[in-house]
């Protein structure tokens, strides 16, 4: 019997998607629930899986094309030559590229690897590998702590006498075109239309992260142990941003028309970056949540939008948004709104910097911290307020239990 | 109209066949012409490894080293064995069985792989041909769309000490002596002369190894070195460094050597004498002058980092081209080879080539050895643990030897892993996946070792490396 694959229903607010790849091709056999083919679209990868085991007896729509929901993508010869299935050609042999193999799935990495980057909170998709198959060694983290990223030179190695394809297209000249990818597409429209629309404004403080490093280095390990997860930094400023976010309803409010919608619920969302692009995926109300729910919901959140199975529910939605940019390094920024969103904090990375205490020097581990913010409804007090309050929170931890 | 394929692999030798093999799974037609023929006037693929190097010195140092055992380390297991005989003709038959097996086995896989095998001279002309003289029959030229030249290598002859294949033999005449020499004579303290003193050694003969180098195994680390020395000589090896051999001159049934050392001229009197003083690239009657492929000065085929010549579509690997003289190195250019030529991506990782020498106990070795670190100027750190720390090395009886680890310090990148003891050519496999993948001495030290093994061993000496062995004393 011959079954037609078509384009499921696309999720609410999404109109079309791009069909991506094709996983088999003409006269394959495919098994029941593999997937067939790859729909991208604005937020999420959908797959199409196969509805019963047989044989692909028709590809009617080509990797690259946009689709809408009922499309015939294919028709399925349901039984025929499932045997087969084993003997169906394996991908084609391009993974061996390094660049390619690594590109799939969450990156595999050696236990030396792994431990160093837990250590430093870092994600094995930001640091360029150097080993077989471009798979990431100790060194290659090490130099990336550094901040040094030639990594792929080793000392003492002479210069590199093949001249690699990036430097000689670079030689010639010439151009490269690439179709956007619709998440990047998504991205920079939703990114130009906040410029367009908000009155961004952004401002600025410090903190002293010395008392929340010393609660999380003597929590360390019994909070790992009690509720198997790692007690990070994220789960700190989403309690306090909460905090803030009670004493300022403003700043967890929306604009909807010429209303201010004020929500009673705190919905934060936390950008990820992922291969594909940034994204952010939404933990739903935070207030109620304990530091080990937030930081397995976000640890759960993180993986799923790594490896392109996040859902569309988990992307929309919310009321405020954290991003930190001090993972990769930065010092300073002034990040954009995630619209309807009315505010975004910006953590940064945390450096030694002389303080004066008392009216000695000390060295202190600081972070600037910056929320962006639409002064079409927040006023300067509030938002500057706000982010004090922040500040205050994160420098005496107790005051989230008391919740003062 | 003549025969043509795809590819023509000249050579079947652990290089050449892998190759063949290869590259028909790859698709192409292939050919692998071969024409070795053993003592008894068979033909047989698989080249020196399999007739006379590898695998037959491996079934004798088996034997040789079960006979040892019986006579000496039997009892302290508390195993009564009266006397032990030995049956010397059933050994070699035992030899001579594994080797028809396993070149039987080539032929197998031939037709399994579809490969044609074709016995007799394969010479490269001018323009992608082959001229294949068969063992029986008239030369015929066969046109090859890819050429892969693995001819191998064959034992220097000195002029001092021609073989006459009684007296003064090659090593792999050594290996099928029906008789134990009483007094033997080896020139040539590298693997293929350690190798073989170590079996007749073992088997009852008084062994001198004549050895012209000053450093007793230069090639490896020499802390592994020292140690295989110090039990070389317990075993009643007798190595006599910094010796060259002068005259070695047959009288009857004994050979009488000449040579010099430090202390001058020396002569000593033995029944057989071993000429292993290193083996030379084996191109005679291999191509046409016209063919255009060039060798160097020391006889090799001269050919890039993927084993291109400078002829077009023809390749040369194993021994006739750079690089050590192993079957496993031939066997991964055979593959590269192949790749390249059916359009896949493929390399050699020169740096990565295991080394190992088949005595008791055994020597492996990857990577660097400490002096060539040193040499470097990259700065270091190093562990070693003990077999005799060892508790699986306690209850086989044998601890001597130990592993030792080499590592940078900037990066904790393993640079080198140096094995003597017990299954040294076993443990060193894990050591040459850490070093492929780039791993750190971290990464070795966090991987699960069972227990009890030898290879704790290699686990241990990764520890050590940062003082922090658990099973040894660190110092």
């Amino acid at each position: 019997m011959s079954i037609e694959i078509k384009v499921p229903q696309l999720p609410e607010s999404v109109s079309d998607a791009t069909l991506i790849a094709w996983h088999r091709n003409t006269g394959d056999a495919v098994t029941r629930d593999e997937n067939l083919v790859d729909l991208e679209t604005d937020k999420v990868v959908l797959e199409v899986p196969a509805p019963a085991a047989g044989v692909l007896q028709e590809i009617r729509i080509n990797d690259g094309a946009t689709v809408v929901a009922g499309d015939i993508l294919a028709i399925l010869e349901e039984g025929a030559g499932v045997a087969k299935a084993a003997a169906a050609p394996a991908a084609k042999k391009e993974a061996q590229a390094p660049a390619v193999a690594a590109a799939k799935g969450p990156v595999k990495t050696s236990p030396a690897v792994r431990r160093l980057l837990e250590e430093h909170d870092l994600d094995a998709t930001m640091v360029v590998g150097s080993g077989k198959d471009g798979r990431i060694t100790k060194a290659d983290v090490m130099a990336f702590l550094k901040g040094n990223d030639s990594s792929n030179v080793t000392p003492g190695d002479p210069a590199p006498a093949v001249v690699d394809d990036a430097v000689q297209v670079a030689l010639e000249r010439s151009e490269q075109r690439v179709p956007m990818t619709r998440l990047r597409a998504r991205i920079a429209e939703r990114l130009v239309e906040a410029q367009q629309t908000a009155a961004m404004l952004t401002t600025f403080n410090e903190v002293d992260l010395t008392e929340v490093m010393a609660l999380r280095a003597k929590y360390r390990e019994p909070f790992e142990k009690q509720h198997g997860i790692k007690l990070g930094f994220m789960s700190f400023f989403a309690k306090a941003s909460v905090d803030a976010l009670k004493k300022f309803p403003v700043v967890n409010a929306s604009i909807d028309g010429s209303d201010v919608l004020y929500h009673n619920y705190y919905d934060i969302g936390v950008a990820v970056s992922t291969e594909r692009g940034l994204m952010v995926p939404v933990l739903r109300d935070v207030d109620q949540m304990s530091f080990a729910d937030f930081e397995s919901g976000l640890a759960d959140m993180a993986k799923k939008a790594q490896s392109g199975t996040i859902g569309m529910e988990e992307l929309t939605g919310g009321t405020f948004t954290i991003t930190n940019g001090g993972i990769f390094g930065s010092m300073m920024s002034t990040p954009i709104l995630n619209q309807p969103q009315s505010a975004i904090l910006g953590m940064h990375n945390i450096q030694q910097r002389p303080m004066v205490i008392d009216g000695e020097i000390e060295a202190r581990p600081m972070m600037y911290i910056a929320l962006t913010y639409d002064h079409r409804i927040i006023d300067g007090k509030d938002s500057v307020q706000f982010l004090v309050a922040i500040k205050q929170a994160l420098e005496d931890p107790s005051r989230l239990l008391l919740q003062v | 109209m003549s025969r043509s394929y795809d590819v023509v692999v000249i050579g079947a030798g652990p290089a050449g066949y892998i190759a063949a093999i290869r590259a028909a799974q790859l698709g192409k037609s292939v050919a692998c012409i071969d024409e070795w023929q053993n003592r008894d006037g068979k033909y047989a693929f698989g080249g020196t490894c399999l007739n006379a190097g590898c695998i037959p010195s491996k079934a004798l140092l088996e034997s040789s080293e079960l006979y040892h055992r019986a006579q000496h380390e039997f009892s302290r297991h508390g195993i009564v064995t009266g006397d032990v005989n030995m049956d010397i003709a059933a050994m070699q038959k035992r030899r001579a069985s594994i080797v028809r097996q396993l070149t039987g086995g080539i032929a197998g896989l031939f037709k399994a792989n579809k490969v044609e095998g074709l016995v007799g001279h394969g010479k490269l002309l001018a323009g992608n041909k082959v001229e294949f003289t068969p063992a029986e029959g008239d030369p015929e030229t066969i046109a090859a769309g890819n050429v892969i030249l693995a001819s191998g290598s064959a034992p220097i002859e000195l002029p001092m000490a021609k073989f006459d294949g009684d007296r003064i033999i090659d090593s792999w005449h050594a290996l099928e002596l029906d008789a134990v020499p009483q007094r033997l004579g080896v020139v040539g303290a590298g693997v293929i002369g350690l190798e073989l003193g170590s079996v007749w050694s073992r088997l009852g003969s008084s062994v001198t190894v004549i050895e012209a180098m000053n450093d007793f195994l230069f090639m490896a680390d020499r802390d592994v070195a020292a140690v295989a020395a110090r039990d070389f000589k317990k075993q009643g090896l007798d190595i006599r460094l910094n010796a060259k051999l002068t005259q070695a001159t047959v009288t009857g049934d004994t050979v009488a050597v000449e040579f010099d050392d430090a202390s001058g001229g020396q002569t000593l009197e033995v029944d057989r004498l071993i000429v292993a003083v290193g083996r030379r690239p084996f191109t005679d009657g291999l191509f046409a002058e016209d063919a255009g492929i060039q060798v160097d000065d020391r006889g090799f085929i001269v050919v890039d980092d993927e084993c291109r010549t400078r002829v077009k579509n023809v390749y040369a690997i194993g021994d006739c081209v750079r690089g050590p003289m192993l079957a496993h190195k031939g066997s991964e250019e055979g593959v590269m080879a192949a790749d390249l030529i059916a359009g896949e991506i493929a390399e050699v990782n020169y740096d990565v080539i295991p080394s190992v020498i088949y005595t008791a106990p055994e020597i492996a070795w990857v990577g660097k050895t400490e002096a060539e670190v040193k040499d470097s100027g990259r700065p270091y750190k190093t562990g070693s643990f003990p077999f005799a720390a060892s508790g699986r090395a306690k209850a086989m009886e044998q601890t001597s030897g130990m592993v030792k680890v080499i590592s940078a310090s900037d990066d904790d990148e393993i640079l080198g892993i140096h094995i003597v003891g017990p299954m040294a050519g076993e443990l060193i496999a894990e050591a040459v996946l850490a070093l492929e993948f780039s791993a750190s001495t971290e990464d070795l030290q966090r991987t699960i070792h069972a227990h009890p093994s030898l290879a704790e061993a290699v686990h241990e000496a990764a520890l050590s490396v940062d003082k922090r062995a658990l099973n040894y004393m660190n110092r």
